[in-house]
This record gives structure tokens, sequence and C-alpha cells, in this order.
């Protein structure tokens, strides 16, 4: 089954293969066969979270003095991969949870919060959102409107509306990024651990999604949420803070893409081994085979550039603009892969029992989120030009 | 409670494999392994009866080459607390000259309960765990899909052809355990980390030669091509022709 | 010559199917290797002594037998001890067991006991002169071991359903066996039995077997798989993992690579689509049979005749014409 062209197995540590396996085969037995219904009902499957928990996924990365498993990057990369290769949602809700929620309390937090949340948030106890993105601030989070104001005893009062929130509405904690006191600089922007149940504050799923279905999307609205001194995460401070958390994000999100393109990439080598068309399968016809040798070209292409990166960030020396390219590369070769998936299955590939429309579906999200592509385009551009293409 | 658990470095089933050049063995180029699927669930009964009694200590044992401690770390991910590699770099056919080395080990212990997988996958001869059981005097229930142990005695239940046996037993007592006793949890993250750090012994195996000598090993036969003889109801007709006159089994 | 040691299992009371399979293997392994005799040891509880005459029909020149409560049911300790005493004292070059579930318990302990390997699980036994090979299924059953036991005794279990008995009448001179353990005085007790009835057909017995899988859509359909098995009369029903997985059907009725392995005149495949851990359990079937849905099921590509189509439409009609050709056969 496992698609190694280049063993890159050898590669790998054996705890990290030992890791692999054992997200694989919790996906295999617990995600596989629930997703595709999951993903036409629109409702992410709520039922795997413990699972998830008990495993070690959320904040795997994360130390052990916090409850959590204390693994370096590249397993935490694996885990993304095979969670994606079940489905995009399920890996976003990990994303979330881990590089989003846990990450900005732990780089952010005090030791109190450190201690308050993390341990919980690690057994799947208490589910956390992140709110970055504004309705009329998506790719331009520096420009975002939500304001919080500081009261005389130190607590906060925050208005603002945020929107495409994963786990939105399921979440206990919002990490919500607001300016502070009226002052419009993104210099002022800080973090802040609003609980969902804080009087003011709604979270109402969107609906109509034809992406990400499986996943739990929704507008979060503050009206007047008044938060104690205690919310704030004290080391916080302008838009780095967040940037700095979607690079957490982003990174693992270049390994999830590419196990989006493992399970199309196998569906369709599978399929196109046993369907049988003029005589002979139609994986011995050259167009097909084309289109095969591409997909396993570009995986194996994106493995050794995610296993790189994965590499320089446990060194302590990787920089945001390499994780833009990964990001980038892995999760637009994956769309085409999941595209040309779909293609050579024909007309079953239209079908909900068959994986690859519905990643092919996702990956528009996952294309559009943590940095639209074309965002990635200019920060790789300004990285090697020194010149800025942004406005 | 002192339980020990043997577990067995195997292939993984789902390839076409290919025999060595010496002919006597399978071709290991490629090949993925694991822990035998039946090693694992003894491994999870072990580590159940450890959970139920409260204390205790859970130790497993695998003969082999040095690659073998890739299972071994398996298993102490799983939760198992120390790992023991007889090692020995060719093992042989002779079920009894496994039994005999496993023997040599275990005999040092006084342990409450043994657990082996009833069969292994690849050579698929069951009989180890009944063999250390006569070597070490110990009483044995083989092939157990149920079980359940107290104040020092157990009850299991066996499946027969068509049939099942409820058996009592003391301890100490050797198990090998069948499919459908339990499913084996996954090694969770922390496990394996935690797994680095526990305690692995690595020792010669005591092994002798044995009397069972691999004169060949060999692909079986081909099956001749089948067809597909039809489409529906509309086939059944076909299909009892074919049987009694082709097949001559109806 | 060299005498040859047989096993014959019994339950309830009856022998076993296996247990004229072992002395027929028995038979033939002395003629070829100069024409011993064969003794067969028979234990069970009193009475069982009037089953030893169909051992003797099928080549066994004695029968040792050894009469006692706690041999009812099956009791591994005593019952090794016995048959490793039988074989000395009989001086038996080789043994037969059959690799049923209870010979599988029984064989590995007298083999320990006697310091001898074991071979298990044979499909094949070449012996001459003072040589035994035989053959044993590996990995799965997709290689195939050729085995030579040079140890005194050679040992071995022989797959259920693989020799067939052959009648051959012998002396069956009945000996009484003293157990040298106390087969009262056992560690491990049967407490009960469940099933084990004599009308129910056990897979390891059946030349059919009619097995169904996940394409049978529910638990309750798997009666169109029990009713074409009494359509044929001497069918056995098995299951695929997923459906026993699922609580559809007992455990003991999976065919596969960690379940039964069956090797039947014919095997009918019913809505199964052929998972390689499936196939490890049937492949070695003489006829194969399968009926599926989907044209691309892997089972095909195994299967002897198959026929692709709805099988709720197909079993109906095939139970009637099954149970016609039977009828007919008269």
């Amino acid at each position: 089954m496992a698609t190694d062209y280049f063993n890159i197995d050898s590669a790998l540590s054996e705890e990290e293969r030992a890791v692999r396996d054992s997200i694989r085969k919790f996906v295999d037995d617990r995600i596989m066969p629930i997703i595709g219904d999951a993903y036409i009902q629109g409702k992410f499957p709520k039922q795997i979270i413990p699972g998830l928990a008990e495993l070690g996924v959320f904040g795997a990365n994360l130390p052990e003095e916090y409850g959590c498993a204390g693994l370096n990057n590249v397993a935490y990369g694996l885990i993304m991969q095979e969670l994606e290769r079940g489905d995009s949602g399920i890996r976003s809700f990990a994303s979330v949870q881990g590089a989003l929620v846990m990450y900005p309390i732990y780089a952010f937090g005090s030791e109190e919060q450190k201690r308050h949340y993390l341990p919980k948030m690690a057994a799947g106890e208490i589910i956390g959102c992140f709110g970055l993105t504004e309705p009329d601030y998506g790719s331009n989070p520096s420009g975002m409107i939500t304001m919080a104001k500081e009261q005389a005893d130190g607590s906060w009062v925050i208005n603002g509306a945020k929107m495409w929130i994963t786990n939105g509405s399921q979440a206990k904690v919002a990490i919500v990024w607001a300016k502070t006191n009226g002052d419009p600089d993104a210099k002022s922007i800080r973090g802040f651990i609003v609980p969902t149940d804080t009087k003011g504050f709604t979270a109402k799923d969107q609906k109509g999604k034809l992406s990400l279905r499986a996943s739990d999307t929704s507008e979060l609205v503050l009206d007047d949420v008044h938060v104690p001194a205690t919310a704030l995460l004290p080391k916080s401070g302008g838009i780095k803070s967040p940037l700095m958390c979607l690079t957490q994000a982003r990174y693992g999100i270049s390994w999830g893409a590419l196990g989006a393109a493992i399970g199309c990439y196998e569906e369709a080598l599978s399929y196109s081994k046993t369907r049988v068309m003029f005589g002979k399968p139609i994986g011995g016809f050259q167009i097909q085979q084309a289109r095969l040798a591409d997909m396993i070209t570009e995986i194996v292409k994106g493995q050794l550039l995610s296993l790189h990166l994965g590499r320089l960030k446990d060194a302590g020396t990787f920089t945001p603009q390499q994780v833009s390219m990964a990001k980038r590369n892995n999760v637009n070769i994956a769309t085409n892969i999941a595209r040309e998936a779909r293609r050579i299955l024909g007309g079953n590939g239209i079908l909900a029992e068959y994986a690859s429309m519905r990643h092919m579906a996702n990956l528009e999200s996952v294309y559009t989120y943590e940095g639209t592509h074309d965002i990635h385009t200019l920060i790789i551009g300004q990285a090697i030009t020194g010149l800025s293409a942004f406005e | 409670m002192k339980i020990a658990v043997c577990i067995k470095r195997v292939p993984v089933m789902d390839v076409k494999f290919r025999i060595a050049a010496d002919g006597k063995s399978i071709d290991e180029t490629g090949l993925k392994f694991d822990v035998n699927d039946f090693d694992l669930w003894a491994v999870e009964a072990a580590l159940q009866l450890k959970e139920k009694t409260g204390e205790g200590e859970v130790v497993v044992f695998s003969l082999g080459p040095d690659a073998v401690q890739e299972q071994i770390r398996k298993a102490l991910s799983m939760g198992v607390d120390r790992g023991v590699h007889l090692k020995a770099d060719r093992v042989g056919g002779d079920p009894l000259s496994i039994a005999r080395a496993l023997t040599a080990e275990l005999k040092a212990t006084q342990w409450d309960v043994i657990f082996f997988g009833k069969v292994a996958i690849d050579s698929a001869d069951q009989s180890v765990g009944p063999m250390v059981a006569e070597l070490l005097g110990l009483p044995c229930v083989s092939a157990i899909s149920s079980l359940e142990i107290a104040s020092g005695r157990g009850t299991a239940k066996r499946e027969l052809e068509s049939a099942s046996e409820i058996v009592e037993f003391p301890l100490p007592v050797v198990l090998t355990v069948d499919e459908g006793l339990n499913k084996e949890r996954l090694p969770s993250l922390k496990g394996i980390m935690a797994a680095k750090k526990k305690p692995l012994e690595s020792k010669p195996a005591q092994i002798d030669g044995g009397t069972l000598n691999i004169v060949r090993m060999e692909l079986p036969p081909e099956r001749a091509a089948g067809r597909i003889i039809g489409e529906g109801a509309a086939a059944v007709p076909e299909l009892i022709r074919l049987l009694q006159t082709e097949a001559k089994v109806l | 010559m060299a005498n040859v040691f047989a096993f014959a299992e019994q339950r309830g009371g009856e022998l076993r199917k296996v247990a004229l399979e072992a002395v027929t293997a028995a038979r033939t392994i002395a003629d070829a290797t100069g024409g011993g005799e064969v003794h067969a040891l028979l234990v069970g509880a009193p009475g069982i002594a009037a089953r030893a005459a169909a051992l003797g029909a099928h080549g066994a020149d004695v029968v040792h037998v050894a009469e006692h409560a706690a041999f009812a049911n099956a009791n591994p300790e005593a019952a090794a001890a016995l048959a490793a005493a039988v074989l000395k004292q009989a001086n038996a070059r080789s043994a037969v067991f059959a690799a049923s579930a209870e010979g599988r318990d029984l064989a590995p302990r007298v083999a320990a006991k006697l310091g001898v390997g074991l071979a298990s699980d044979v499909t094949e036994i070449s012996a001459s002169g003072d040589s035994i090979q035989v053959k044993h299924p590996t990995h799965t059953g997709k290689v195939i071991a050729t085995i030579a036991l040079t140890g005194n005794p050679a040992i071995v279990a022989i797959r259920p359903n693989v020799f067939a008995p052959k009648p051959n009448a012998r002396a069956g001179r009945v000996e009484t066996a003293a157990p040298p353990l106390d087969p009262a005085a056992s560690r491990v007790v049967v407490r009960e039995m469940r099933g084990g009835g004599k009308a129910k057909l056990d897979l390891s017995e059946a030349p059919v077997i009619v097995s169904g899988g996940r394409g049978l859509k529910a638990a309750e359909n798997f009666k169109l798989v029990e009713d074409l098995a009494a359509a044929f009369g001497n069918a056995a029903v098995g299951a695929t993992r997923a459906v026993t997985d699922d609580g559809w059907r007992p455990h003991s009725d999976q065919i596969g690579q960690t379940g039964r392995v069956v090797s039947p005149e014919l095997y009918v495949a019913v809505g199964i689509s052929g998972a390689i851990q499936h196939l490890a359990g049937m492949r070695t079937s003489r006829t194969i049979v399968a009926i599926n849905k989907d044209k691309e099921a892997p089972i095909f590509k195994l299967a002897d005749y198959g026929i692709v189509g709805d099988v709720f439409e197909i079993l109906p009609p095939l139970i009637e014409a099954v149970r016609a050709a039977r009828a007919h056969k008269g």
C-alpha cells in the first residue's frame, strides 16, 4: 500500500515511522469508514475527538511538562500528513487546536495560563479556536478592526467580528486577536483567551459550504465582551504574534496537503490497476500512466521539501519564508493531484464513496486559507528580490 | 503480578513473496515487518491484566536478530514495562529449538502468566506456546478467545471446530491468544516517546539447531485463470451445468 | 520396518473425521517405510473402546485405549503423557496427530516431552526408508515449505480434510493403556462444552463451504447463505472478517489469514469482495465460485466461475437449482 518511491522511510527515525503508523492506523480504522458520510452531512465527526486526544495528537510537538507528547517537528508533520490523508477538515481541527490555540498559549502565555489550559487542551477537554481573520480583513490581517479597550481595573472589553473560524461553534475558548485602546496601528495587536460562554460572545455556523464540509466553520461576534486581565496573553504584541502561530500551522499544512495527495494518488493507482476497459486495466494505457507518473513525482518532491523543512525547524534555523514555499508548493500540487485522480476514476470519481473529489473540494479551502497561494507567492517574491509587491 | 509476553517479528503479509537465492527462505528485500498479529493481542491481554490488578510488571521477550528490537519497542510503546532481546542471527525452522531458547530465559523468573500469540502467521507452526509450557512444567491453555483471572485462578474460552470449551486453570499458567480476545491498542505518541527510555536488554540466545530442516521453500502452483460466466439470475443454469460437468462437484 | 503412532481424536464419545484421517496417514507412512505396525491411541470416557473398530478398519494394527471420566473432554496434560508413553512402548519411528484445535494443543506437548521437533499443519507426507519429508504452507499459504524431519520419532500434525480416510482393514487389536498421569489430576479442567452437536458440519470437514461477506448488507440476510448451504446438503457456512468483526457471525466462522484456513472441494463466496486476508484462508479450495455485484472485485481473479450481479436476485434461483440438481442425483 504505502507509497514510498524514493525510500524516504530510510530518512525517518524509528519513532517517526512508529508515530506515522499509529496515526495511519487510527485514520484507517476510525476515520475512513465515517468520513464520506460526515462530509455529505456537513458535520464534523466529534466522536473521534477522545480517540485523537488519547493518541496525543493535540499539540504533539509541545513539551511533555504541559501534558503534550513532546515530539519533534518531523513527527508532527507526519501526524498532519496522515490526518489529512483522511480529510482536510480533520487535519484542520488538529492544526487549529495544536498550532493556533495551544501554541500561542505556550509561546505568549503566562505560566498559570500554560498550566491551566495546555494539559486540558492536549486531553481534548477544552477545544479552542483562533480568531484572527475578519470579514473585511483576510489576506491583510494587519488591517483588523476588532478592538479591545483596557478598563481601569486592568480588564478588557472587546468588540468586533471574526470570520472563517474553524472549531468556532464547538470551542470553549477563542484566542482572539485585537488592536488595543483605539490604536489602529498593527503594533497594538494583542492576543486574548476568551471563554466562548462570556456574555456578548456568539458563534454562528457558516452554512452552505462546498468545501471542508466535515469541519466546523463559524463567524464570531464579540459585542462588549468583558474579559479579566488574566485573559491577556502577556507576551503577545504586534502582528508578529499571530503570524508566528500561522507559521506553525502552515508548516503542518505543507505535510497535510501531501497526505491528501497521497490518498488521492493511491486511490487512483489502485483503481487503474483493476478497472478494465478495452480489454485491459486502464493503468496500462499511456495517458493514465503519464498522469500517475506526474502525481508520484510531485508527491516525492513535496515530501523531500517538507522533510528538510522539518529538520531545519528542529534545528531552530527555519524561516517563515521557507514555510511559505513548502505550503504554497505542496498545496498547489495536491490540488492538481486530486483533480487528476478524480479524472482517472471516471464517473465513479464523482461519488462520495471515493475520496478524490472530496479531497479536491477541500483543497480549494486549503489553497486559500493560512495565507492564500498568491500571498505566499509574494512572500517568496519579496524574500528573493527584496522588493514588496503587496501594495 | 509478573507477566511475560513472547512476541515475534514477521513480514507484513499483503505482498507477493519471492524465494531467496538459497531456495530455503523468503527474499526479504523490500519487505516491511511488524509484530505478529496474534502477539499484539497477547501484549494487549498482558497489559489489560496488569491494569486490572493495578500492579505488577509486564516484560516482553523476542528471539531473533537485532532487527527485532524494533518490535520490542513497539510493545514497549503500547505500555509494556521492559523488554528482553534474545539475540540469534539464525533462528531456523524448528519450534522446539525456539521453545528451548525462550524457556532458558523464562525459567529464571516465577511468572504468574506467560502469554503467547496462538500462532505466528509466517511460519504457521502454532507450537511454541504449548512447548514452552511443557518444558517449564506449567499448565497451558491455548487459543483462548475470552479470559478472566482473579485470585490466582482463571477461566478461558477456547474455540473448537463448531463448538467451544470453557476451561478453568490455576496460576501460574501459559496462555496462547486467539483472535477475538481483544483488539490491540494503538501505541500513543507519548507511549512511543516513553518506549525509548524503557529498559531493553539484549543478550545472546541459547539456541540449538533443532531436528526440523527446511529443505526448500517454493511458491504454490498458480491457479488456472477463472472466468465470469454471466450476469444475474440468468447465469444460474450455466453455473449448475459447469459445477456438474466440468468441476464435477455437484 | 518402522511402527507408526496415530492419535485418534474423539468428541462426545464419537470419533471425529480427523481420527480416521490420522490413522489413514499413519498407515500410508507405515506401508511406505517397510510395512510396520500402526498403533492408534484413543482416549475418552468409559465406553469409548467401542469406537476402536473403526480405527482398525482404517489401518490400525493395535488400538491403545484409555477410558476415564476425565478423558471425556480434551485433557492434553494427561493425554500428552500417555501418548508419549504409548509412542515409546510401541517403538514408533513416527507419529501422526491431526492439526485440529485439540491436536494443535496436544501434539506440541508430546514433541516437547520427547525432545523432538513437530511438523504441523502438514498437507503432504513423503516417507521412504528412514526419511520423512512433509509440505507445510506458510506465510498465509503464499509459500510452501518442504521440511525434513530428522528427529526420532518424527512427529507430524496433518491438516484436516486433506488426507482422505481410506478403508484398510487391519487387526485393530484393543489394548488397555494405563495413563502415567492421573487424568483427574490435570491442572486445566473443562468446565463446560458448548455446541459441538453432531448435526453441524464443521468448516474443516465440509466438502462444500458457502461463505458470506459484506455484500449481504445485514446479518439477517445470512439466511440466504444458510439456505444455499442446506441446499447442497453437505456444506458448512463461513464468513469474512468484516462480518465477524461486526458481530453478524461468530469469530469461529471467520475464514481468513487470522481465522480458519479451509480447503473444501467447492467454495462459494457470496457478496465477498476478496480482500487479501480472506483469500489467504480459502485459496486452495479445489473449485471456487464467486457471486458479487462489482465485476472489478478481486475475488473474480481467483474464482473459477464468477457471476456478476445482485446476490439477492441470484441466490434464490441458485438455491432452487442446487436443490433440484441434488434431488435429481437421488
